[in-house]
């Protein structure tokens, strides 16, 4: 092995061409989409260099901020949904339906593999109030609570918490997949141990299981913050960043300032500060995980 | 593979390319054509139906449909445009946009285009004129329409409350009260789609300031945040938050609100003329055609505008690319719209900005009726966002949501679109 990786020609016939590849569809366009933070205009109407007026630009922008901490909210409120609802599936599927979890398991995971469009207009559907009541409403009405219909996609306090519902219904699965491989490679005689020293139920968890789990859950919660901080396909099925600018992240923001309003250079603003912040997180969770010594 | 196969593969890929090429060669031509209609629908249908005629003489020349939804069709442009690879025809709603691709020479020039090709004067000069207008003095789109916008009504549910059609917007909020009270939906109204809303806003400013209101807009002698403007957007959201736009409003698509007036659930519905397909369409109008009336955008008080005015404009343009542009799309293009005119009235009763040479028998009574009002009309603007970069075009849109649900202030959402302006 070590002979190998001391022949460079070997390396470079290896690693080369995956890494030119790598290079040329990841490298390029962030340096090149980093250079247009300096320019502004599209390739319609021409470039012309602005220094650093874009980054100025951003810090009075209401919209930016806005945009900034409706991704932030979302992206916290759903990696914990789908961490611990994934946690607690994996659990469930390992301690309590052990061999028998295969059908569930096939159960919950399935909306993984849906395509996100589909299951946003099952949503939208849902909680339609026109022209027709969607099942939410129809059942509310069922029961005598007409007060309580309402438009749930049309007004941004509960379009937020639908959004958020929705891309935890669709992502648990995996991440109960995930957990649970970890689960499995818990060995059964650590389990065991503990039992006979008297650990049962949330002690159990608490003091042995999640400890072990700890370096997977991080790597579930790197990837669900990353995942979720770059929202897009879902919000733009289910409302469109509305009403208004409700429920828009930075993602929908940049696409729009960059594609309908034409300012490329604005847009390549918004999308680095877009991936400083999944930088931030990611490094953060790392140095916590550190810390706590996992 | 085995090595016969792979060689009569290769072959047949020979005989291929040289069929294609000299196919090419005989100027042949395949006319892409982008557009948020469907095939059946509005001009699409016309332009599809004639263009099926002249492949028909000239197998060579065919159109190919492409489709794009009109809320992503601007940004479809950029990128086609910014790549190189805009279709032959295209759709276009932006006329920002537009005057961006002229200045660049991304599309014909239509006025030279017709004269030269001998059909300049199939076009009705209003409809140039109002073309002209919107993409900064040049003709770059084709008027495919020529339409009115309104308030539509239900002429039963209006007689059956003892309501007339309203002249003043206080006639309006009247009328819109009691069928409330009634528990009849007063408008019909897409939030969905945003901008139907913001055209109320475009039509009370008219009213208040005259027709030339966004004309002074541009020229940055008036300002949005001006004490007219936070009167119309106060009124349009008084509407919004006394229930007027029925329940989830902004969840409502097109589709959904022309059906909820057509089906007699709404007593009114703001929109432009284009709509009449629908309205002359058996199977969608339920209320029938002869139940459906006509009125201008009411007067406010005290404002300068008047009913002689109307809101006048060309629908979606289409532009034609300077890059596809050659002999056979000119004699493709000379023929299809030699006829688009009389062909578009004939068969779906739609007024357009071209000639009609041939008026048929049967034309539907509210197409005379449109035709009629298009004929007293003094003066025309164009809708709320005609002058607007995109930018401003989305704030203004984006932002009516919250407006009429109340969530948003007239001040910060004039505010906000005064900001985008500039």
């Amino acid at each position: 092995m070590e002979r190998t990786l001391r022949d460079w020609r070997a390396v470079l016939v290896f690693v080369g061409p995956a890494l030119l590849l790598y290079a040329l569809v990841v490298l390029v366009p962030i340096l090149w989409s980093l250079g247009y933070t300096v320019y502004e205009g599209s390739p319609i109407a021409g470039f012309k260099f602005v220094g650093v007026s874009n980054y100025l630009r951003l810090l009075e922008d209401p919209t930016f901020w806005k945009a900034l901490w409706f991704g932030t909210k979302y992206a916290l409120f759903v990696s914990a949904g789908q961490v611990i609802f994934g946690l607690a599936l994996a659990l469930l599927y390992a301690f309590y339906l052990k061999k028998s979890s295969v059908l569930v398991r096939t159960l919950v995971f399935l909306p993984v593999v849906l395509p996100t469009v589909a299951v946003a207009q099952m949503f939208v559907k849902l909680f339609a109030i026109a022209p027709q009541y969607g099942l939410v409403n129809s059942l509310l009405s069922a029961v005598g609570l007409e007060s309580a219909v309402q438009a749930w996609l049309g007004q941004g306090s509960s379009a937020f918490w639908i959004i958020g519902v929705m891309d935890i219904w669709k992502a648990m699965g995996f991440y109960a997949i995930l957990l649970f491989t970890g689960l499995v490679d818990i060995p059964e005689e650590t389990i065991e141990a503990a039992r006979l020293d008297g650990a049962q139920g949330w002690t159990l968890a608490r003091f042995v299981v999640l400890p072990l789990l700890a370096p997977i859950t991080v790597a579930s919660l790197i990837f669900s913050l990353n995942g979720t901080l770059k929202v897009f396909d879902s919000i733009l099925a289910l409302t469109n960043g509305g009403p208004g600018t409700a429920t828009t992240p930075l993602t929908l923001y940049m696409y729009k300032t960059s594609f309908t309003y034409g300012e490329y250079g604005y847009g390549s603003t918004i999308a680095l500060t877009l991936a400083l912040q999944c930088l931030l997180v990611t490094l953060l969770i790392f140095w916590r995980a550190r810390r706590s010594g996992t | 593979m085995n090595k016969p196969a792979r060689f009569a593969s290769l072959s047949a890929l020979l005989v291929l390319g040289v069929v294609v090429s000299t196919a090419g060669a005989q100027g042949n031509k395949n006319i892409t054509y982008l557009t948020p209609q469907t095939q059946t629908e509005g001009y699409t249908a016309t332009l599809l139906q004639l263009s099926q005629a002249y492949t028909r003489a000239n197998p060579g020349v065919r159109v190919q449909y492409q489709n794009a939804p009109q809320t992503d069709l601007s940004q479809k442009l950029q990128l086609l445009a910014a790549s190189g690879s805009l279709p032959t025809l295209f759709s276009i709603d932006q006329p920002s946009l537009l005057q961006q691709l002229n200045a660049r020479g991304q599309v014909v020039d239509l006025e030279q285009t017709f004269k030269q090709l001998g059909i300049y004067n199939k076009l009705n000069p209003v409809a140039v004129q109002l073309n002209k207008k919107v993409a900064g003095g040049k003709l770059v789109s084709l008027p495919l329409e020529l339409n009115i916008e309104g308030f539509w009504y239900n002429k039963q549910l209006f007689a059956q409350n003892g309501l007339k059609e309203p002249r003043t917007w206080d006639d309006l909020v009247k009328a819109a009260d009691a069928f409330q009270k009634k528990g009849i939906q007063p408008f019909a109204a897409s939030g969905e789609q945003k901008w139907p809303l913001t055209r109320l806003i475009g039509g009370y400013v008219a009213r208040k300031y005259g027709p030339d209101v966004m004309d002074r807009v541009k020229a940055g002698t008036l300002k949005v945040t001006d004490a007219g403007f936070v009167e119309a957007v106060t009124a349009v959201q008084d509407l919004g938050k006394k229930g007027y736009f029925g329940r989830g409003v902004t969840t409502v698509d097109y589709q959904t609100a022309v059906d909820t007036f057509l089906q007699g659930k709404a007593a009114m519905f703001y929109m432009g003329s284009w709509v009449l397909a629908n309205f002359n369409d058996r199977a969608q109008n339920k209320i029938g055609a002869q139940n459906i009336g006509f009125f201008n955008f009411p007067t406010v008080k005290g404002g300068k505008g008047t009913l002689a005015d109307w809101s006048v404009n060309t629908g979606l343009g289409v532009a034609v690319n300077a890059k596809q542009y050659d002999a056979a799309l000119g004699n493709w293009m000379k023929s299809v719209f030699s006829n688009y005119g009389d062909r578009a009235l004939a068969e779906q009763g739609r007024i357009t900005g071209f000639k009609v040479t041939k008026t048929p028998a049967n034309v539907p009574a509210l197409t005379r009726l449109v035709q009629q009002r298009l004929d007293t009309a003094k003066n025309g603007y164009l809708w709320f966002e005609g002058y607007f970069s995109p930018k401003a075009t989305s704030v203004a849109t984006d932002n009516v949501q919250p407006l009429v649900t109340g969530d948003l202030s007239p001040q910060d959402y004039l505010q906000q679109l005064q900001s985008a302006l500039r």
